[in-house]
Protein backbone atom coordinates (compact mmCIF):
# COMPACT_ATOMS: atom_id res chain seq x y z
CA UNK A 1 0.00 0.00 0.00
CA UNK A 2 1.24 3.46 -0.83
CA UNK A 3 1.86 5.58 2.24
CA UNK A 4 1.75 9.34 2.50
CA UNK A 5 5.53 9.28 2.76
CA UNK A 6 5.70 7.41 -0.58
CA UNK A 7 3.57 10.08 -2.22
CA UNK A 8 5.82 12.81 -0.88
CA UNK A 9 8.90 10.96 -2.09
CA UNK A 10 7.42 10.32 -5.51
CA UNK A 11 6.58 14.00 -5.82
CA UNK A 12 10.12 14.95 -4.96
CA UNK A 13 11.60 12.56 -7.46
CA UNK A 14 8.94 13.34 -10.06
CA UNK A 15 9.56 15.51 -13.07
CA UNK A 16 11.39 18.55 -11.81
CA UNK A 17 12.72 21.51 -13.74
CA UNK A 18 14.42 24.38 -12.03
CA UNK A 19 14.23 27.56 -14.12
CA UNK A 20 17.05 29.06 -12.06
CA UNK A 21 19.41 26.57 -13.66
CA UNK A 22 18.78 28.07 -17.11
CA UNK A 23 18.21 31.71 -16.16
CA UNK A 24 21.94 32.25 -15.78
CA UNK A 25 22.38 31.35 -19.44
CA UNK A 26 20.27 34.32 -20.56
CA UNK A 27 22.31 37.52 -20.06
CA UNK A 28 19.39 39.88 -20.72
CA UNK A 29 17.43 38.50 -17.79
CA UNK A 30 19.91 40.23 -15.47
CA UNK A 31 19.25 43.68 -16.88
CA UNK A 32 16.99 46.39 -15.47
CA UNK A 33 14.21 48.52 -16.98
CA UNK A 34 13.38 51.90 -15.39
CA UNK A 35 15.55 50.84 -12.48
CA UNK A 36 13.55 47.65 -11.90
CA UNK A 37 14.67 44.09 -12.53
CA UNK A 38 13.40 43.01 -15.93
CA UNK A 39 10.41 40.66 -15.79
CA UNK A 40 10.15 39.51 -19.38
CA UNK A 41 6.69 38.17 -20.16
CA UNK A 42 6.56 38.84 -23.90
CA UNK A 43 7.91 35.50 -25.04
CA UNK A 44 5.20 34.86 -27.59
CA UNK A 45 6.54 37.91 -29.45
CA UNK A 46 10.11 36.71 -29.16
CA UNK A 47 12.09 34.78 -26.58
CA UNK A 48 15.42 35.85 -25.14
CA UNK A 49 18.60 34.14 -26.32
CA UNK A 50 20.96 31.97 -24.30
CA UNK A 51 24.68 32.68 -24.23
CA UNK A 52 25.33 29.65 -26.47
CA UNK A 53 23.21 31.11 -29.30
CA UNK A 54 24.82 34.55 -28.97
CA UNK A 55 28.27 32.95 -29.01
CA UNK A 56 27.43 30.82 -32.04
CA UNK A 57 26.58 33.94 -34.03
CA UNK A 58 29.74 35.68 -32.88
CA UNK A 59 31.88 32.64 -33.52
CA UNK A 60 30.54 32.20 -37.01
CA UNK A 61 31.70 35.67 -38.05
CA UNK A 62 35.03 35.28 -36.24
CA UNK A 63 35.93 31.80 -37.41
CA UNK A 64 33.79 30.54 -40.26
CA UNK A 65 32.41 33.42 -42.31
CA UNK A 66 32.32 32.41 -45.95
CA UNK A 67 29.68 31.78 -48.57
CA UNK A 68 28.27 28.29 -48.79
CA UNK A 69 27.78 25.76 -51.60
CA UNK A 70 30.28 27.61 -53.78
CA UNK A 71 33.92 27.85 -52.92
CA UNK A 72 36.48 25.11 -53.04
CA UNK A 73 38.41 26.88 -50.33
CA UNK A 74 38.48 25.57 -46.79
CA UNK A 75 36.41 28.26 -45.13
CA UNK A 76 33.58 27.81 -47.59
CA UNK A 77 33.68 24.06 -47.06
CA UNK A 78 33.57 24.53 -43.29
CA UNK A 79 30.70 27.03 -43.51
CA UNK A 80 28.77 24.71 -45.82
CA UNK A 81 29.34 21.80 -43.49
CA UNK A 82 28.14 23.82 -40.50
CA UNK A 83 25.09 25.10 -42.40
CA UNK A 84 24.07 21.67 -43.67
CA UNK A 85 24.80 20.22 -40.22
CA UNK A 86 22.05 22.44 -38.84
CA UNK A 87 19.66 21.04 -41.45
CA UNK A 88 20.35 17.63 -40.02
CA UNK A 89 19.71 18.90 -36.48
CA UNK A 90 16.44 20.45 -37.66
CA UNK A 91 15.35 17.18 -39.25
CA UNK A 92 16.00 15.35 -36.00
CA UNK A 93 14.35 18.09 -33.95
CA UNK A 94 10.99 17.71 -35.70
CA UNK A 95 11.51 14.07 -36.74
CA UNK A 96 11.27 14.71 -40.48
CA UNK A 97 12.08 11.79 -42.78
CA UNK A 98 14.79 13.51 -44.80
CA UNK A 99 16.97 16.63 -44.88
CA UNK A 100 15.37 17.38 -48.25
CA UNK A 101 12.20 18.22 -46.32
CA UNK A 102 13.89 21.03 -44.34
CA UNK A 103 13.85 24.45 -46.00
CA UNK A 104 15.60 27.38 -44.35
CA UNK A 105 13.92 30.74 -44.75
CA UNK A 106 13.29 33.91 -42.77
CA UNK A 107 10.58 32.61 -40.47
CA UNK A 108 7.06 31.26 -40.13
CA UNK A 109 5.60 34.07 -42.22
CA UNK A 110 7.89 33.37 -45.15
CA UNK A 111 7.17 29.64 -44.82
CA UNK A 112 3.44 30.21 -45.14
CA UNK A 113 3.97 32.63 -48.02
CA UNK A 114 6.09 30.03 -49.78
CA UNK A 115 3.36 27.42 -49.52
CA UNK A 116 0.60 29.87 -50.52
CA UNK A 117 2.71 31.21 -53.39
CA UNK A 118 4.04 27.92 -54.71
CA UNK A 119 1.66 25.13 -53.74
CA UNK A 120 -1.29 27.50 -53.68
CA UNK A 121 -0.70 29.10 -57.05
CA UNK A 122 -0.34 25.66 -58.69
CA UNK A 123 -3.21 23.89 -56.96
CA UNK A 124 -5.84 26.46 -56.01
CA UNK A 125 -8.03 27.95 -58.72
CA UNK A 126 -11.22 29.86 -59.40
CA UNK A 127 -14.03 28.76 -57.08
CA UNK A 128 -11.75 26.55 -54.96
CA UNK A 129 -11.58 26.98 -51.20
CA UNK A 130 -8.88 27.49 -48.61
CA UNK A 131 -9.83 26.66 -45.02
CA UNK A 132 -8.29 28.35 -41.98
CA UNK A 133 -9.59 28.86 -38.43
CA UNK A 134 -10.83 31.85 -36.47
CA UNK A 135 -7.72 31.70 -34.26
CA UNK A 136 -5.13 32.52 -36.87
CA UNK A 137 -2.36 35.10 -36.68
CA UNK A 138 -2.42 37.56 -39.58
CA UNK A 139 0.49 35.65 -41.12
CA UNK A 140 -1.77 32.62 -41.58
CA UNK A 141 -4.62 34.73 -42.97
CA UNK A 142 -3.15 37.33 -45.31
CA UNK A 143 -1.06 35.03 -47.59
CA UNK A 144 -4.19 32.92 -48.19
CA UNK A 145 -6.32 35.99 -48.72
CA UNK A 146 -3.79 37.22 -51.31
CA UNK A 147 -3.87 33.81 -52.98
CA UNK A 148 -7.67 33.89 -53.08
CA UNK A 149 -7.65 37.39 -54.56
CA UNK A 150 -5.19 36.30 -57.24
CA UNK A 151 -6.98 33.07 -58.16
CA UNK A 152 -10.65 33.73 -57.46
CA UNK A 153 -10.67 31.13 -54.69
CA UNK A 154 -12.68 31.60 -51.48
CA UNK A 155 -11.27 31.80 -47.95
CA UNK A 156 -13.32 29.81 -45.44
CA UNK A 157 -12.92 30.21 -41.69
CA UNK A 158 -13.75 27.56 -39.08
CA UNK A 159 -15.27 29.50 -36.15
CA UNK A 160 -14.17 29.40 -32.52
CA UNK A 161 -16.33 29.20 -29.42
CA UNK A 162 -16.38 31.43 -26.33
CA UNK A 163 -13.51 29.52 -24.76
CA UNK A 164 -11.34 30.14 -27.80
CA UNK A 165 -11.48 26.59 -29.15
CA UNK A 166 -12.10 25.76 -32.79
CA UNK A 167 -15.54 24.18 -33.18
CA UNK A 168 -14.46 20.87 -34.69
CA UNK A 169 -17.86 19.96 -36.13
CA UNK A 170 -17.84 23.27 -38.02
CA UNK A 171 -14.26 22.68 -39.12
CA UNK A 172 -15.24 19.30 -40.57
CA UNK A 173 -18.41 20.68 -42.12
CA UNK A 174 -16.42 23.37 -43.96
CA UNK A 175 -14.18 20.82 -45.67
CA UNK A 176 -15.77 20.05 -48.99
CA UNK A 177 -14.98 18.99 -52.53
CA UNK A 178 -13.71 22.47 -53.35
CA UNK A 179 -11.27 22.65 -50.41
CA UNK A 180 -7.72 22.55 -51.70
CA UNK A 181 -5.65 23.26 -48.58
CA UNK A 182 -6.16 23.68 -44.84
CA UNK A 183 -3.96 25.97 -42.72
CA UNK A 184 -4.13 25.90 -38.91
CA UNK A 185 -2.22 27.41 -36.00
CA UNK A 186 -0.81 24.67 -33.77
CA UNK A 187 -1.01 27.09 -30.82
CA UNK A 188 -2.87 30.42 -30.90
CA UNK A 189 -0.57 33.39 -30.32
CA UNK A 190 -3.35 35.58 -28.96
CA UNK A 191 -5.11 33.14 -26.63
CA UNK A 192 -2.72 30.21 -26.14
CA UNK A 193 -5.26 27.63 -27.33
CA UNK A 194 -3.59 24.37 -28.36
CA UNK A 195 -5.50 23.07 -31.34
CA UNK A 196 -6.06 19.31 -31.62
CA UNK A 197 -4.00 19.39 -34.78
CA UNK A 198 -3.35 15.69 -35.10
CA UNK A 199 -7.08 15.10 -35.18
CA UNK A 200 -7.65 18.04 -37.52
CA UNK A 201 -4.99 16.74 -39.92
CA UNK A 202 -6.69 13.33 -39.88
CA UNK A 203 -10.06 14.92 -40.63
CA UNK A 204 -8.63 16.87 -43.57
CA UNK A 205 -6.70 13.84 -44.85
CA UNK A 206 -9.88 11.77 -44.75
CA UNK A 207 -11.06 14.18 -47.45
CA UNK A 208 -7.70 14.08 -49.25
CA UNK A 209 -6.78 17.67 -48.32
CA UNK A 210 -3.22 18.66 -47.35
CA UNK A 211 -2.64 20.61 -44.14
CA UNK A 212 -0.17 23.33 -43.20
CA UNK A 213 0.49 23.89 -39.50
CA UNK A 214 1.72 27.23 -38.22
CA UNK A 215 4.01 26.05 -35.44
CA UNK A 216 5.45 29.42 -34.37
CA UNK A 217 3.92 29.26 -30.89
CA UNK A 218 4.15 25.49 -30.44
CA UNK A 219 7.83 24.78 -31.02
CA UNK A 220 9.02 26.57 -27.86
CA UNK A 221 6.63 24.61 -25.66
CA UNK A 222 6.61 21.01 -26.77
CA UNK A 223 8.51 18.57 -28.93
CA UNK A 224 7.21 18.38 -32.47
CA UNK A 225 7.00 15.15 -34.42
CA UNK A 226 5.86 16.00 -37.93
CA UNK A 227 5.54 12.35 -38.89
CA UNK A 228 3.33 11.63 -35.92
CA UNK A 229 1.20 14.71 -36.69
CA UNK A 230 1.24 13.64 -40.35
CA UNK A 231 0.95 17.29 -41.42
CA UNK A 232 2.02 18.15 -44.96
CA UNK A 233 3.73 21.42 -44.03
CA UNK A 234 5.00 22.76 -40.71
CA UNK A 235 6.38 26.29 -40.42
CA UNK A 236 8.21 27.79 -37.45
CA UNK A 237 10.60 30.59 -36.45
CA UNK A 238 13.88 30.38 -34.56
CA UNK A 239 13.41 33.57 -32.58
CA UNK A 240 10.43 32.23 -30.68
CA UNK A 241 12.44 29.18 -29.56
CA UNK A 242 15.53 30.92 -28.14
CA UNK A 243 17.23 31.30 -31.54
CA UNK A 244 18.05 34.40 -33.63
CA UNK A 245 15.59 36.52 -35.58
CA UNK A 246 15.45 36.27 -39.35
CA UNK A 247 15.65 32.51 -39.62
CA UNK A 248 12.98 29.85 -39.65
CA UNK A 249 12.13 26.51 -41.10
CA UNK A 250 9.51 25.18 -43.42
CA UNK A 251 9.02 21.43 -43.32
CA UNK A 252 7.20 19.85 -46.22
CA UNK A 253 6.61 16.26 -47.24
CA UNK A 254 9.13 15.40 -49.90
CA UNK A 255 6.73 14.24 -52.59
CA UNK A 256 4.69 17.43 -52.24
CA UNK A 257 7.74 19.72 -52.23
CA UNK A 258 9.12 17.94 -55.30
CA UNK A 259 5.97 18.68 -57.26
CA UNK A 260 5.96 22.35 -56.28
CA UNK A 261 7.51 25.06 -58.46
CA UNK A 262 10.24 27.31 -56.97
CA UNK A 263 9.06 30.24 -54.89
CA UNK A 264 11.88 32.64 -55.71
CA UNK A 265 14.49 32.52 -58.44
CA UNK A 266 18.18 33.25 -58.03
CA UNK A 267 21.50 31.77 -57.11
CA UNK A 268 21.81 28.44 -55.30
CA UNK A 269 18.36 27.26 -56.40
CA UNK A 270 19.57 26.39 -59.90
CA UNK A 271 21.53 23.61 -61.48
CA UNK A 272 22.25 25.38 -64.74
CA UNK A 273 21.20 28.62 -66.33
CA UNK A 274 21.22 29.80 -69.94
CA UNK A 275 19.20 32.65 -71.34
CA UNK A 276 16.89 30.08 -72.88
CA UNK A 277 16.37 27.76 -69.96
CA UNK A 278 17.08 27.17 -66.29
CA UNK A 279 17.24 23.77 -64.67
CA UNK A 280 16.30 24.01 -61.01
CA UNK A 281 18.30 22.49 -58.22
CA UNK A 282 17.06 19.55 -56.14
CA UNK A 283 15.36 19.78 -52.79
CA UNK A 284 15.80 21.56 -50.50
CA UNK A 285 17.98 24.04 -52.45
CA UNK A 286 15.22 24.60 -55.00
CA UNK A 287 13.50 26.74 -52.35
CA UNK A 288 16.57 28.54 -51.04
CA UNK A 289 17.38 31.22 -53.60
CA UNK A 290 20.28 33.54 -52.86
CA UNK A 291 22.80 33.56 -50.05
CA UNK A 292 20.86 32.56 -46.96
CA UNK A 293 21.28 33.94 -43.46
CA UNK A 294 24.16 31.61 -42.69
CA UNK A 295 25.04 33.02 -39.28
CA UNK A 296 21.44 32.85 -38.11
CA UNK A 297 21.18 29.28 -39.37
CA UNK A 298 24.23 28.42 -37.25
CA UNK A 299 22.40 30.27 -34.45
CA UNK A 300 19.27 28.13 -34.73
CA UNK A 301 21.58 25.12 -34.58
CA UNK A 302 22.78 26.33 -31.18
CA UNK A 303 19.14 26.80 -30.14
CA UNK A 304 18.41 23.18 -31.10
CA UNK A 305 21.39 22.09 -28.99
CA UNK A 306 20.13 24.17 -26.07
CA UNK A 307 16.66 22.63 -26.28
CA UNK A 308 17.99 19.12 -26.81
CA UNK A 309 19.97 19.47 -23.60
CA UNK A 310 16.77 19.81 -21.56
CA UNK A 311 14.51 17.19 -20.06
CA UNK A 312 11.41 17.99 -22.09
CA UNK A 313 8.92 16.12 -19.94
CA UNK A 314 10.13 18.19 -17.01
CA UNK A 315 10.08 21.46 -18.98
CA UNK A 316 6.55 20.86 -20.31
CA UNK A 317 5.36 19.95 -16.84
CA UNK A 318 6.96 23.07 -15.38
CA UNK A 319 5.57 25.39 -18.06
CA UNK A 320 2.12 23.92 -17.62
CA UNK A 321 2.26 24.40 -13.84
CA UNK A 322 3.43 27.98 -14.31
CA UNK A 323 0.54 28.78 -16.66
CA UNK A 324 -1.96 27.16 -14.30
CA UNK A 325 -0.52 29.17 -11.40
CA UNK A 326 -0.60 32.42 -13.41
CA UNK A 327 -4.18 31.77 -14.53
CA UNK A 328 -5.23 31.19 -10.92
CA UNK A 329 -3.61 34.21 -9.30
CA UNK A 330 -4.24 36.65 -12.14
CA UNK A 331 -7.75 35.33 -12.77
CA UNK A 332 -8.55 35.98 -9.11
CA UNK A 333 -7.91 39.74 -9.39
CA UNK A 334 -11.25 41.56 -9.15
CA UNK A 335 -12.33 43.35 -12.32
CA UNK A 336 -9.98 41.30 -14.49
CA UNK A 337 -11.14 38.80 -17.10
CA UNK A 338 -9.01 36.16 -18.80
CA UNK A 339 -9.71 35.94 -22.55
CA UNK A 340 -9.21 32.45 -23.93
CA UNK A 341 -10.06 29.65 -21.57
CA UNK A 342 -9.50 26.62 -23.78
CA UNK A 343 -9.05 23.29 -22.04
CA UNK A 344 -5.60 22.95 -23.52
CA UNK A 345 -3.38 26.00 -23.53
CA UNK A 346 0.31 26.75 -23.80
CA UNK A 347 2.40 29.73 -22.82
CA UNK A 348 -0.13 32.54 -23.18
CA UNK A 349 -2.36 34.40 -20.74
CA UNK A 350 -4.47 37.14 -22.33
CA UNK A 351 -6.65 39.37 -20.21
CA UNK A 352 -8.66 42.58 -20.06
CA UNK A 353 -9.59 44.79 -17.11
CA UNK A 354 -12.74 46.74 -16.42
CA UNK A 355 -12.31 50.43 -17.19
CA UNK A 356 -8.58 50.27 -17.96
CA UNK A 357 -7.43 49.98 -21.55
CA UNK A 358 -4.66 47.42 -22.26
CA UNK A 359 -2.27 50.15 -23.43
CA UNK A 360 -2.54 51.99 -20.14
CA UNK A 361 -1.87 48.70 -18.35
CA UNK A 362 1.15 48.06 -20.59
CA UNK A 363 2.65 51.50 -19.88
CA UNK A 364 2.25 51.12 -16.13
CA UNK A 365 3.64 47.57 -16.08
CA UNK A 366 6.61 48.74 -18.14
CA UNK A 367 7.48 51.30 -15.45
CA UNK A 368 7.53 48.36 -13.02
CA UNK A 369 10.03 46.56 -15.26
CA UNK A 370 7.43 44.12 -16.58
CA UNK A 371 7.37 43.55 -20.34
CA UNK A 372 4.02 42.37 -21.71
CA UNK A 373 2.40 42.77 -25.08
CA UNK A 374 -0.70 44.90 -25.43
CA UNK A 375 -2.80 45.26 -28.52
CA UNK A 376 -4.41 42.89 -30.98
CA UNK A 377 -1.39 40.59 -31.27
CA UNK A 378 -1.65 40.47 -35.07
CA UNK A 379 -4.89 38.56 -34.62
CA UNK A 380 -7.57 41.20 -35.18
CA UNK A 381 -10.27 38.64 -36.09
CA UNK A 382 -9.76 36.98 -32.68
CA UNK A 383 -10.28 40.35 -30.97
CA UNK A 384 -13.38 40.96 -33.09
CA UNK A 385 -14.72 37.54 -32.10
CA UNK A 386 -14.50 38.49 -28.43
CA UNK A 387 -15.74 42.04 -29.02
CA UNK A 388 -12.62 43.70 -27.59
CA UNK A 389 -10.12 46.02 -29.27
CA UNK A 390 -7.10 44.60 -27.52
CA UNK A 391 -5.83 42.50 -24.63
CA UNK A 392 -2.85 42.44 -22.33
CA UNK A 393 -0.86 39.32 -23.08
CA UNK A 394 1.58 37.78 -20.65
CA UNK A 395 3.44 34.97 -22.38
CA UNK A 396 5.81 32.59 -20.70
CA UNK A 397 9.07 30.81 -21.45
CA UNK A 398 10.91 28.12 -19.56
CA UNK A 399 13.00 30.70 -17.67
CA UNK A 400 9.99 32.46 -16.14
CA UNK A 401 9.22 31.87 -12.48
CA UNK A 402 6.30 32.02 -10.07
CA UNK A 403 8.00 35.01 -8.46
CA UNK A 404 7.75 36.83 -11.78
CA UNK A 405 4.05 35.97 -11.98
CA UNK A 406 3.73 37.47 -8.48
CA UNK A 407 5.50 40.61 -9.77
CA UNK A 408 2.90 40.79 -12.54
CA UNK A 409 0.12 40.54 -9.97
CA UNK A 410 1.74 43.37 -7.97
CA UNK A 411 2.03 45.37 -11.20
CA UNK A 412 -1.67 44.91 -11.92
CA UNK A 413 -2.47 46.21 -8.45
CA UNK A 414 -0.32 49.27 -9.24
CA UNK A 415 -2.50 49.77 -12.31
CA UNK A 416 -5.55 49.67 -10.07
CA UNK A 417 -3.92 52.14 -7.71
CA UNK A 418 -3.16 54.60 -10.53
CA UNK A 419 -6.68 54.29 -11.92
CA UNK A 420 -8.23 53.93 -8.44
CA UNK B 1 5.18 55.94 -9.35
CA UNK B 2 5.79 59.70 -9.62
CA UNK B 3 6.31 59.54 -13.38
CA UNK B 4 3.15 57.46 -13.69
CA UNK B 5 1.27 60.04 -11.64
CA UNK B 6 2.65 62.74 -13.93
CA UNK B 7 1.22 60.84 -16.90
CA UNK B 8 -2.05 59.74 -15.36
CA UNK B 9 -3.02 63.02 -13.71
CA UNK B 10 -6.37 63.35 -11.97
CA UNK B 11 -7.78 65.43 -14.79
CA UNK B 12 -6.88 62.72 -17.31
CA UNK B 13 -8.39 59.95 -15.21
CA UNK B 14 -11.49 62.01 -14.65
CA UNK B 15 -11.98 62.82 -18.34
CA UNK B 16 -11.36 59.16 -19.17
CA UNK B 17 -14.08 58.10 -16.76
CA UNK B 18 -16.53 60.81 -17.75
CA UNK B 19 -15.62 62.08 -21.19
CA UNK B 20 -17.20 65.42 -22.11
CA UNK B 21 -19.11 65.97 -25.35
CA UNK B 22 -19.14 62.19 -25.79
CA UNK B 23 -21.96 61.78 -28.24
CA UNK B 24 -22.86 61.96 -31.86
CA UNK B 25 -23.40 65.52 -33.07
CA UNK B 26 -26.56 65.94 -35.10
CA UNK B 27 -26.12 68.37 -37.99
CA UNK B 28 -22.34 68.17 -37.88
CA UNK B 29 -20.76 69.90 -40.84
CA UNK B 30 -17.56 67.82 -40.58
CA UNK B 31 -17.23 64.21 -39.44
CA UNK B 32 -13.88 62.47 -39.40
CA UNK B 33 -12.51 59.20 -38.10
CA UNK B 34 -9.31 58.91 -36.10
CA UNK B 35 -8.01 55.36 -35.98
CA UNK B 36 -4.75 53.83 -34.80
CA UNK B 37 -5.11 50.25 -35.98
CA UNK B 38 -2.10 48.87 -34.07
CA UNK B 39 -3.44 50.25 -30.78
CA UNK B 40 -7.10 49.91 -31.57
CA UNK B 41 -7.81 53.51 -30.52
CA UNK B 42 -10.79 54.45 -32.66
CA UNK B 43 -12.80 57.69 -32.50
CA UNK B 44 -15.20 59.67 -34.62
CA UNK B 45 -14.98 63.43 -34.29
CA UNK B 46 -17.96 65.66 -35.10
CA UNK B 47 -17.61 69.36 -35.79
CA UNK B 48 -20.12 72.03 -36.54
CA UNK B 49 -18.38 74.91 -38.26
CA UNK B 50 -20.09 78.21 -38.99
CA UNK B 51 -18.24 81.24 -40.36
CA UNK B 52 -14.91 79.61 -39.73
CA UNK B 53 -15.78 79.08 -36.07
CA UNK B 54 -16.24 75.82 -34.19
CA UNK B 55 -19.75 76.28 -32.86
CA UNK B 56 -20.05 72.71 -31.60
CA UNK B 57 -17.84 69.67 -31.29
CA UNK B 58 -18.26 66.13 -29.98
CA UNK B 59 -16.75 62.67 -30.27
CA UNK B 60 -17.53 58.99 -29.93
CA UNK B 61 -15.42 55.88 -29.81
CA UNK B 62 -13.07 53.84 -27.66
CA UNK B 63 -9.43 53.74 -26.73
CA UNK B 64 -6.92 54.15 -23.93
CA UNK B 65 -7.20 56.71 -21.13
CA UNK B 66 -4.67 59.04 -22.74
CA UNK B 67 -6.41 59.15 -26.11
CA UNK B 68 -9.89 59.45 -24.67
CA UNK B 69 -9.02 62.16 -22.11
CA UNK B 70 -7.12 64.06 -24.77
CA UNK B 71 -10.14 64.01 -27.08
CA UNK B 72 -12.45 65.01 -24.24
CA UNK B 73 -10.28 67.93 -23.04
CA UNK B 74 -9.85 69.05 -26.63
CA UNK B 75 -13.61 69.28 -27.19
CA UNK B 76 -14.02 71.42 -24.07
CA UNK B 77 -11.36 73.84 -25.29
CA UNK B 78 -12.43 74.24 -28.90
CA UNK B 79 -16.03 75.28 -28.64
CA UNK B 80 -16.34 78.88 -29.84
CA UNK B 81 -12.79 79.00 -31.17
CA UNK B 82 -11.97 80.21 -34.67
CA UNK B 83 -10.14 77.90 -37.07
CA UNK B 84 -6.95 79.89 -36.54
CA UNK B 85 -7.25 79.63 -32.78
CA UNK B 86 -7.86 75.89 -33.07
CA UNK B 87 -4.77 75.56 -35.24
CA UNK B 88 -2.80 77.50 -32.62
CA UNK B 89 -3.96 75.16 -29.86
CA UNK B 90 -3.03 72.17 -32.00
CA UNK B 91 0.50 73.50 -32.33
CA UNK B 92 0.81 74.20 -28.61
CA UNK B 93 -0.45 70.73 -27.76
CA UNK B 94 1.86 69.09 -30.25
CA UNK B 95 4.90 70.87 -28.85
CA UNK B 96 3.81 70.04 -25.33
CA UNK B 97 3.54 66.27 -25.82
CA UNK B 98 6.72 66.06 -27.86
CA UNK B 99 8.66 67.85 -25.12
CA UNK B 100 9.34 71.10 -26.95
CA UNK B 101 7.49 73.27 -24.45
CA UNK B 102 9.23 72.32 -21.25
CA UNK B 103 9.68 75.83 -19.88
CA UNK B 104 6.27 77.29 -20.52
CA UNK B 105 4.16 78.15 -17.46
CA UNK B 106 1.18 75.99 -16.62
CA UNK B 107 -1.01 79.09 -16.51
CA UNK B 108 -0.44 79.68 -20.22
CA UNK B 109 -1.37 76.10 -21.05
CA UNK B 110 -4.57 75.90 -19.06
CA UNK B 111 -6.13 72.42 -19.14
CA UNK B 112 -3.51 71.26 -21.64
CA UNK B 113 -0.96 71.25 -18.81
CA UNK B 114 -2.37 67.88 -17.73
CA UNK B 115 -0.69 66.35 -20.76
CA UNK B 116 2.81 67.60 -19.97
CA UNK B 117 3.76 64.14 -18.62
CA UNK B 118 3.15 62.50 -22.00
CA UNK B 119 6.50 63.69 -23.35
CA UNK B 120 8.24 61.31 -20.92
CA UNK B 121 6.41 58.40 -22.54
CA UNK B 122 7.31 58.54 -26.24
CA UNK B 123 5.20 55.46 -27.03
CA UNK B 124 2.10 57.32 -25.88
CA UNK B 125 2.47 60.52 -27.91
CA UNK B 126 0.46 58.93 -30.71
CA UNK B 127 -2.39 58.27 -28.26
CA UNK B 128 -2.46 61.83 -26.95
CA UNK B 129 -2.34 63.42 -30.38
CA UNK B 130 -4.87 61.24 -32.25
CA UNK B 131 -7.91 63.44 -31.59
CA UNK B 132 -5.94 66.62 -32.25
CA UNK B 133 -4.67 65.43 -35.63
CA UNK B 134 -8.19 64.29 -36.49
CA UNK B 135 -9.51 67.75 -35.56
CA UNK B 136 -6.92 69.52 -37.68
CA UNK B 137 -7.64 67.37 -40.72
CA UNK B 138 -11.37 67.84 -40.21
CA UNK B 139 -10.88 71.61 -40.20
CA UNK B 140 -9.00 71.23 -43.46
CA UNK B 141 -12.06 69.42 -44.83
CA UNK B 142 -10.11 66.21 -45.39
CA UNK B 143 -12.08 62.99 -45.52
CA UNK B 144 -9.43 60.26 -45.14
CA UNK B 145 -9.35 58.62 -41.67
CA UNK B 146 -6.48 59.94 -39.57
CA UNK B 147 -3.79 57.82 -37.94
CA UNK B 148 -0.91 58.91 -35.73
CA UNK B 149 0.88 55.55 -35.76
Amino acid sequence: MQTYQDILTSKKSGPGFDPDLVRGSFPILNTTVHGKKLVYLDNAATTQKPESVIKALDNYYRQLNSNIHRGVHSLSEKATEAYEGVRDKARQFINAASNMEIIFLRGTTEGINLVAGSYGRSNVGQGDEVLITGLEHHSNIVPWQMLCNQTGAVLKVAPIDDKGEVILSEFERLIGPKTKIVAIAHVSNALGTVNPVKRMVAIAHAHGIPVLLDGAQAVPHFRIDVRDLDCDFYAFSAHKMYGPTGIGILYGKQRILEAMPPYQGGGDMIRSVTFEKTIFNDLPHKFEAGTPSIADTIGIGAAFDFLNGLDWDAVSHYEHELLVYASEVIGAIPGLRIVGTAREKAGVLSFVMDDVHPHDIGTILDREGIAVRTGHHCAQPVMLRFGIPATVRASFALYNTKEEVDELVRGIYTVKEVFH
Amino acid sequence: MSELRALYQEIILEHNKKPRNFRKLEHATRTLEGYNPLCGDHYTLYLKIENDTVVDISFEGAGCAISKASASVMTTMLKGKSKDEAQGLFETFHKLVTGELKDISFETLGKLAAFAGVSEFPARVKCASLAWHTMRNALDAQSEPVSTE
